[in-house]
This record gives structure tokens, C-alpha cells and sequence, in this order.
């Protein structure tokens, strides 16, 4: 009789998981896949997020849990990491491997226009239109916030922060996103 | 872990001082939703509790978005944002489940763990900040219902409506992850927020899957649109089946969702929802201004300008109604 063949995992790795071990997820392999995180995820009534599964892929190593779109689909409501009966972090570790996939490439290309958002404006959500100030003060605000919008020089430290870090090197990234985008809709 | 007892004991410890806070604003309140921003200043106003502004203060970042794109950088500049309210010397409060997440996080983060301080502080020396750990970051629920008190709170309520039949919707970190919340490890049932909608009279209207997501978060409404506005809808049609008539929230994000997120259910998912959803959203502030004895155009209750295309997308005048009826 012939052997069976492996034709499901062609290639374990174990980058991600030791990435995991690593950051100080370690009790990622106490995981016993009991799937009550994906029993309570609002997320995976309505789309094909499955929590228990991406967990397993992460231990597994498999790159597709990084690249799966789905991991943009947990809107971090944290119930599974308060029911889970090993007291694992998962969605600490969601939000992780979520920094794995950017670091490998994998983000939405709007996901990419907010951070270029955040680094031009030192907002996710600036006031970029005149009317904002204007309704501002009809209820009875400053025009400006006291934010980072009241000098520029605040903009700049937000900025110089973000290049200090590094991550100034993904925002640019997303440049060429949005002219690759561009010259698709041509 | 905050346990019960040590709680009552921080609450002791601050009702000797004099309640001051830093102001932390985000993103949403000041750029979207400043009527929100409008109903805090007032109400702590009223209330005696000083707010300081956070100058030059930035996005929080985003504990969904930006924490899921690169967590140094989320803790950097977290770490930024809290030593402007450290120069303040006051402890940070805020309005915004998302912000409070972020920062409250980031605050126990770098306090705890000297190796993520060191290295937070090195980026921010080169802007001439440092992160010292010397403050608190708390919502302004939990000033509300700990540091001023409840029972005090209590005596500041002039009207009651007892009519009001209001959905309570908490989202979610201002629970979870609860071993760094106040709230004693309560993350299935709480009550904290019920209560304080309860002492204005209104009766809070348990209903199908209560603390469940408004679907806006974890960088979802920008990765899915459709996925996100689906959560809405739940909520809506949970809501609509007790017939409540208002959603009271406490964060800017959950506003927005409920808000500006039920005009666009009406639009994507006329088919499938019978009748278009007209349920107010109001802030908790708002209700507490009004029960306080407050005028409406104080509370961000009145609109005073012709824009188009700016918040609230739904009508509140039922809820006004309502509260009127109550008033006479």
C-alpha cells in the first residue's frame, strides 16, 4: 500500500509562532483549540473569520493567516480573550500578528490612506474641511481644537516620532499604493 | 487587577481633593462630533470638576488601527499624549472607548515595564518629551461613577424621566480587556453605565446581545464597510424589537457608527430591514445635562447653523419630544 500524502500543510514553518514566543505570547501553545473564541465573535456570525482557526494557523506557522483578509475582520470587541478558558491573550495576539502581516506586506490600501492620514495630520479623523470649524463653533468650541491642529510645529513631533520609530518606511509604502490604485482606475 | 475593595479605597483618597483632569479630545469628539465636546465641557462645569486642555495633543493612535498596523509606534506616540497631561499634572480623562483603550494601555504598559519605558523614552527625548508615569488615564464614566461619585451625582439630578425607555449600548474597551478596568472584572453583565442612566429616572430596556460591538472598531469600518454596518443593523433591529427611544452611548466612535453608520443600514440594507431606522443617539452627557436641569442649547441638543452633511445624520427630536412631554 502506498504512503499517504501530505497534500494540506506542504511546509510547516515556525517563523510566526517563534515571532509570537518571541513578542511574549508564548501560552499561544497552550491553545486547545475548544473554539469557544470563535463561538462568541460577533465578527464570525457574519463572515468567515474563525478565530480558533487563526490561532491553529499561527501555531502552525502558515503564512496564510498573515495574508487571509479576514484578520482585518475582528473588530478587537476582546470577548474571546475574556472567555477564554486557557487565559490567552488572543486578541492581543490578533492584533500582533496583524503587525506581522504589515511587516510582510500584507495591508488594505485603505487601511495604508489612514496611516498617510495620521502622518500628514497627526489625526485618523482631521478637520479637513471648513465646515467642521464652522459647526465647531456653533456649539459654542474653539474654531480649532487644542490639538495638533492649532500649530504645525505639533505635526512636526507626531512626524518625527513616527520616523524615529521606522514606520515612516510603511507610510511610503502606501504612496506607491495609491498611485498603483490611480493608475488602475485609468 | 482592580479588585472591589481597592476601589472604594482610590474613591476615598479622591473625594478629599479637588477634581482636576486633563481633557483629552481624539479625533472624533473635536473633529465630528464637537456637540459631544460641548456637553463634557458643561456638565463638568456644573458638576465643579476643572478640565485643563491637552495642547498640541494628537490621535491617540487608534488601538484597532493604528496598534494593528505597528505597535511601537502606538506606544510612542501614546507616550507622547500622556506627558502633555503629565506637564498638566492632572490625570487624563476622556470620552472615547477607543482613546481610553490606548492610552489607559499604553499608561499600564509603560509603567510596568522599564524595557518598553527606556525605549519609548529615547524617540520621545528627540523631541525634548519624556514618559515619567506620574498620572492616571480614566474615562469620563468612571470620574462620573467613582472619583465625583454616583451618590453625590444623585443630588445634582433636578428632573426625572421616568418615561424615557433608553437602549444602554457600553461598547467595548471600556470593559474589556477588564483585568485593567475598573470595574471589579465585569465584563458579561455590567451595571455601572445603567446606573447612571437609571439616576436621571430613565428605565434602561435589556435587549438581545446588549454589550455587543457596534461593528466600527478594530479597523473594520475601513477594511469592510458592509461588514461593520451588518453589526449596526443587529443592534438596531435588538433595539427596535424593545422599542427604545433613544441609544445612549459613551463613546464618539460608537456615536458615529449608530449615527452616521444607521443612515447608511437604511440605504444598503432597505431590502432586508423593512421600515428605515430612526433611533436617536445621544451621548451620555447629554442626558445628564438635560436631567441636571441644564438648557438643551448647552448640551449640544441644538443645532445652530444650516450645514449639510454633518452629524447627527438622525433626527433626535423624538427624543426631545420626549423629554419634553417630561418637562411640563
Amino acid at each position: 500500500m502506498e504512503d499517504l500524502k501530505s497534500d494540506r500543510i506542504l511546509e510547516i514553518k515556525d517563523d510566526i509562532s517563534n515571532e509570537l514566543r518571541k513578542a511574549g505570547y508564548a501560552e499561544i501553545g497552550a491553545c486547545i483549540q475548544c473554539g469557544n473564541c470563535t463561538a462568541g465573535c460577533p465578527s464570525g456570525r457574519r463572515t468567515a473569520l474563525r478565530t480558533r482557526s487563526i490561532i491553529r494557523k499561527a501555531i502552525l506557522g502558515l503564512e496564510e493567516v498573515l495574508s487571509n483578509k479576514e484578520l482585518w475582520l475582528c473588530t478587537t470587541c476582546y470577548t474571546c480573550l475574556e472567555r477564554c478558558p486557557r487565559n490567552l491573550p488572543i486578541t492581543d495576539m490578533i492584533i500582533f500578528l496583524r503587525n506581522l502581516a504589515v511587516q510582510r506586506g500584507y495591508i488594505l490600501p485603505n487601511h495604508l490612506n489612514l496611516c498617510r492620514m495620521f502622518y500628514d495630520t497627526g489625526h485618523g479623523v482631521p478637520i479637513n474641511d471648513e465646515k467642521w470649524n464652522i459647526m465647531r463653533e456653533s456649539y459654542g468650541v474653539s474654531r480649532v481644537p487644542p490639538t495638533v491642529h492649532t500649530h504645525p510645529k505639533y505635526v512636526k513631533e507626531v512626524q518625527e516620532l513616527i520616523s524615529s520609530v521606522g514606520f515612516d518606511k510603511t507610510i511610503t509604502w502606501g504612496k506607491y499604493a495609491k498611485k498603483e490604485e490611480k493608475a488602475e482606475q485609468k | 487587577m482592580f479588585y472591589p475593595n481597592l476601589i472604594r479605597e482610590r474613591e476615598t483618597i479622591m473625594s478629599e481633593k479637588n477634581l482636576r483632569y486633563s481633557l483629552y479630545l481624539g479625533c472624533v469628539i473635536p473633529n465630528r462630533y464637537p456637540f459631544i465636546e460641548q456637553s463634557i465641557r458643561n456638565t463638568f462645569k456644573e458638576l465643579g470638576i476643572e478640565l485643563v486642555d491637552m495642547q498640541g495633543a494628537s490621535c491617540c493612535p487608534a488601538p484597532g488601527v493604528f496598534r494593528g498596523f505597528d505597535i511601537a509606534t502606538w506606544l510612542v506616540i501614546g507616550a507622547r499624549n500622556i506627558s502633555i497631561a503629565e506637564e498638566n499634572e492632572a490625570d487624563i480623562t476622556l470620552g472615547c472607548n477607543g482613546c481610553y483603550a490606548t492610552l489607559l494601555e499604553v499608561n499600564h504598559q509603560l509603567k510596568h515595564d522599564k524595557e518598553k519605558r527606556d525605549m519609548v523614552n529615547k524617540h520621545l527625548a528627540k523631541i525634548g518629551r519624556e514618559f515619567k508615569g506620574t498620572i492616571e488615564v480614566k474615562h469620563l464614566i468612571e470620574v462620573l461613577y467613582y472619583d465625583f461619585g454616583i451618590d453625590k451625582l444623585k443630588d445634582y439630578v433636578k428632573i426625572k424621566f421616568p418615561d424615557l425607555r433608553v437602549g444602554v449600548h457600553y461598547g467595548c474597551h471600556i470593559i474589556k480587556d477588564s483585568s485593567h478596568r475598573p470595574w471589579g472584572g465585569e465584563f458579561e453583565e455590567p451595571r455601572f453605565f445603567d446606573e447612571l442612566v437609571e439616576i436621571t429616572g430613565a428605565k434602561s430596556i435589556d435587549y438581545k446581545d446588549k454589550l455587543m460591538c457596534c461593528g466600527a472598531g478594530g479597523a473594520v469600518r475601513t477594511a469592510s464597510l458592509e461588514v461593520s454596518l451588518d453589526f449596526t443593523r443587529e443592534k438596531l433591529e435588538n433595539m427596535r424589537k424593545v422599542s427604545v427611544d433613544c441609544c445612549m452611548v459613551c463613546c464618539p466612535f460608537c456615536h458615529l457608527q449608530m449615527d452616521l453608520g444607521q443612515m447608511q443600514v437604511n440605504d444598503k440594507f432597505k431590502d432586508i430591514i423593512g421600515e428605515s431606522y430612526k433611533l436617536p443617539i445621544i451621548f451620555y452627557n447629554q442626558l445628564l445635562g438635560l436631567a441636571m436641569g441644564m438648557n438643551p442649547g448647552d448640551l449640544g441638543l441644538v443645532a445652530a447653523h444650516d450645514l449639510k452633511g454633518v452629524p447627527p445624520f438622525i433626527s433626535i427630536q423624538p427624543f426631545m419630544e420626549k423629554i419634553k412631554e417630561q418637562m411640563v
